[in-house]
């Protein structure tokens, strides 16, 4: 039997020259009706141009196919050559016959229509359906991935629904005109990991009810065990290995597959915690960073003269601290206020109310030493890309008005050194950095103050996964030696645990459950815990059936002058409590 | 170096090149007074003179020399060029900065005193502002100054607003930098790309605003020469001495071809997406 999609020894290339600048070389591979293949790799491995090769859309983005054959079992059975096939050719393939989601379901759609009318689009593209027919149409596509109620919900602007109710609007319009074959790059890497589950439980049900083909992109070969039959991992433009799913994941035979596997955080229940630094039962000790009833608010008003009608909740009284040489994990999804109660640490959004301390190590001789520094998620946007390495590492050293002299310099390039980058960094400018270097620029200059505590902003989660694992490693060492407390913001579990001491969980701007990071993991106490810790893929649970849940995290928009009821918390051993559920 | 070279490499960018190198030659020659002739002596006897080879562009009727004030003239439209563009990018950047990083109340007071001024065509609004502080070349400097501020304003705020929002700034507020710091280092540095275009274009709309004003007589003064006012001199005589039109009308049209194609070129040059290999 033919296979649907038959691609053989492939090469993209880029540039001026293409045939110089490959980033894909040589890739083959067989779909047949109704598999799914995983393409699994890093980036820059191209995964996703060997993907955006196969509806041609490469050649909007600069790629040129150098070589190699890609064929398509039409529905008619007859085959399509997709590299000779002409662009008014390829309008009618892609939709029709290849449909695609993208990563960001945010900007993949057009803010200014209503999401019923972007749907119903594509069926009058395809189909020639028109007015009450596409409007139907595009209700059932909506039911189709289970958006409830979706009569309502087709007349909302893309602005009104979640990251994962638009990844759901995106999938519904790639299944339009029933595909055949549906590619999907990371279509679930910009999605918290509740409805990343969310998401992967739907395009598992989907592939079970039409049939179709799937080619699924991730980095994280974590999610593949879920959905894939087969699995082509790939490395620097070439598929290092290929094969069936059980096949790769229990014998790997390459050394980057086995690396992959097994050098890559992947989350344990808590059975990977660390073993140093646990908590001193010394009451006395003083903490380097306490919070007492933070709560962030920021007033909403209805039009620009009128008084404020309400707030959003953004923190709504969270108190914790952190001792030295302490890591506290803040876990939470996007909203929940983890980033608002860092960036109130730092005074980079005003408190409403409540009280910091910080510890009194060494920042009391030095009235100007900022004690609290941060170091932030996008290690591209965080450089100012005109400035030396060296201006940039000098700028906190200036912002506290210290002398930038030959003391200054030494420190710049211990500290370059300690964070593994080379000797003659100071000189060179951010873009001679790749992404895990530039994080580690972003980490000395973080220590450049001398600093007690350091918030990490989801400070790994731009990092590939392999690059990932060895800033990890940098920040566990950095601390031990410098005896500093991390305040780490994550929504990653894998990562947490690997880092953690501590875990504060925190949902709708509350803390529901805090405490030490085995506990936590292993033997969550509350729903919102447990719910977040079984959405974690891990390749253990690959014959797990993700449930599909289609509520929504409650809005934040309080009346004026609410004030949430007193937390009631219970004790589970030790320092480990959660809130008492209503 | 690096952006003379790539000028250099860019195909309307060396013509550009050449044509406002040769200008800004012909400039400081007219200002030093290093032409053929005087421009301003009147040769009585060789009035109305077509180009031959004592007077390679002819005479005006007075006598003197074109060639030698089309050079001073030069010299003259390129001081109030580049002056005037200096004050309105220095004014720009600096209300175009303070409107994006002071927000709110003062962004909007600025940039609605913009919108003001955008909204007289620029010529309009040059003439209402010698009219009211008298001619020369000083009152057109400020006058084609103002008139170019706001759209240096608008250039720079714009991004610098997008900047502001990066987490570079941010980062730059946890260590506590000053204000002016964080302004001049992460905001300005940044800017220097779209100013240098911004600049490079304003200086062929300040030549044509300055020939505008000197052709209505509101700008340089005679017997001082200026392209406008050699044009405005040659109306009456465009039949009988057709090169009196003819040199100052080209020599104005070269220069403004000259600054766009060089703008065009830096344009593409220092546009980040054309670096996309890093050195």
């Amino acid at each position: 039997m033919t296979p649907l999609l038959s691609v053989s020894d492939l090469r993209v290339g880029f540039g001026r020259n293409p045939h110089a600048n490959e980033v894909v070389r040589g890739v083959s591979f067989d779909l047949a009706d109704g598999e799914t293949l995983a393409i699994v790799g890093e980036s820059g491995s191209g995964k996703s141009v060997t993907a955006l090769s196969i509806n041609r859309l490469i050649d909007f983005g600069g790629g040129r196919i150098t070589g190699g054959s890609m064929k398509l079992k039409r529905a008619n059975g007859s085959l399509f050559d997709l590299m000779a096939a002409t662009e008014p050719q390829l309008v009618r393939i892609r939709g029709a016959e290849i449909g695609m989601i993208f990563q960001e379901p945010m900007t993949s759609l057009n803010p200014v229509l209503t999401i019923g009318s972007q749907i119903e689009e594509s069926f009058r593209l395809h189909r020639g359906l028109t007015g009450r027919q596409a409007t139907a149409a595009a209700k059932d596509a909506l039911d189709r991935v289970r958006i409830p109620d979706a009569a309502r919900r087709l007349k909302y602007t893309p602005n009104q629904l979640s990251g994962g109710m638009l990844q759901r609007v995106m999938i519904a319009i790639a299944l339009a005109c029933n595909p055949r074959l549906l590619i999907a790059d990371e279509p679930t890497t910009a999605l918290d990991v509740t409805v990343q589950a969310q998401i992967m439980a739907l395009l598992a049900e989907l592939k079970q009810e039409s049939g179709m083909s799937m080619i699924f992109i991730t980095h994280d070969i974590g999610l593949v065990a879920g959905i894939a039959d087969k699995v082509m991992v790939m490395q620097n433009g070439q598929a290092v290995e290929q094969g069936e799913l059980n096949q790769i994941l229990d014998n790997p035979q390459h050394p980057y597959t086995q690396h992959l596997l097994h050098a890559v955080p992947h989350f344990a229940n808590g059975r990977a915690t660390r073993a140093d630094g646990q908590r001193d039962k010394d009451v006395h000790a003083e903490p380097a960073l306490k919070v007492d009833g933070l709560v962030v608010r920021f007033p909403l008003k209805s039009s620009f003269f009128s008084r404020a009608t309400g707030a959003v909740h953004a923190v709504d009284g969270v108190d914790f601290d952190l001792m030295p040489s302490e890591t506290l994990a803040i876990v939470g999804e996007s909203g929940s206020g983890k980033s608002t109660t860092a960036k109130a640490v730092l005074g980079l959004v005003r408190s409403t109310r409540g009280s910091f301390s910080v510890g009194a190590r060494e920042a009391s001789a030095d009235r100007s030493a900022r004690p609290v520094q941060m170091v932030f998620q996008n290690p591209y946007a965080s450089l100012n890309p005109r400035l030396s390495i060296e201006s940039i590492l000098a700028e906190p050293v200036i912002a506290t008005g210290g002398p930038v002299n030959a003391k200054t310099r030494t420190r710049m390039a211990s500290l370059l050194e300690r964070v593994g980058l080379p000797k003659n960094s100071l000189e060179r400018y951010p873009h001679e950095f790749s992404g895990g270097q530039r994080q580690r620029l972003c980490i000395a200059r973080a220590l450049m103050l001398n600093p007690s505590v350091v918030v990490l902003d989801e400070a790994v989660s731009a990092l590939d996964v392999s690059v990932q694992a060895k800033v990890l490693e940098l920040l566990v060492d950095l601390q031990r030696e410098f005896g500093l407390a991390y305040l780490f913001i994550s929504h990653d579990m894998a990562v947490v645990e690997r880092i953690a001491h501590r875990i504060a969980v925190i949902y709708a701007g509350q803390i529901v459950e805090i405490g030490d990071a085995t506990s936590v993991l292993s033997q969550p106490q509350h729903s919102y815990t447990k719910k977040l810790i079984a959405a974690v893929p891990t390749i253990e649970r690959r014959r797990d059936h993700f449930e599909l849940d289609t509520r929504q995290v409650p809005s934040l928009v309080r009346p004026q002058g609410f004030e949430p009821a007193p937390a009631r918390w219970e004790q589970f051993g030790g320092d480990h409590r959660a809130r008492v559920e209503v | 170096m690096r952006i003379l070279r790539a000028i250099f490499g860019h195909g309307s960018g060396r013509i550009g090149g050449i044509i406002v190198g040769l200008y800004l030659m012909l400039a400081i020659l007219g200002l030093l007074g290093l032409t053929p002739h005087n421009p301003i002596t009147q040769y009585r006897i060789d009035r109305l003179h077509a180009p031959n080879g004592a007077y390679w562009m002819g005479t005006d009727l007075f006598g003197r020399d074109v060639a030698s004030r089309l050079m001073a003239g030069i010299g003259q439209s390129f001081t109030v060029a580049f002056f005037s563009v200096a004050f309105a990018t220095l004014a720009g950047t600096v209300l175009g900065l303070a409107a994006a990083w002071l927000g709110r109340r003062w962004d909007g007071v600025v940039m609605r005193i913009m919108d003001v001024l955008l909204a007289f065509p620029a010529i309009l609004l040059a003439l209402l502002i010698v009219t009211v502080a008298g001619p020369g070349t000083w009152t057109s400097v400020i006058a084609i100054g103002i008139v170019y501020t706001p759209i240096f304003t608008r250039v720079v705020r714009g991004p610098a607003l997008s900047l502001k929002a990066r987490e570079f700034v941010d980062a730059a507020r946890t260590f506590g930098s000053s204000s002016f710091y964080i302004v001049t280092r992460h905001l300005l540095l940044n800017l220097v790309a779209p100013l240098t275009v911004q600049v490079t274009l304003a200086l062929a709309w300040a030549l044509l605003t300055e020939a505008g004003l000197s052709f209505l007589g509101l700008g340089t003064q005679p017997p001082a020469a200026s392209l406008g006012l050699m044009l405005s001199d040659s109306r009456n005589l465009m039949e009988t001495a057709p090169w009196l039109m003819i040199f100052p009308g080209l020599t104005i049209m070269i220069s403004i071809l000259g600054f766009n194609l060089l703008g065009d070129a830096l344009r593409d040059i220092l546009d980040p997406k054309m670096r996309r290999a890093p050195a």
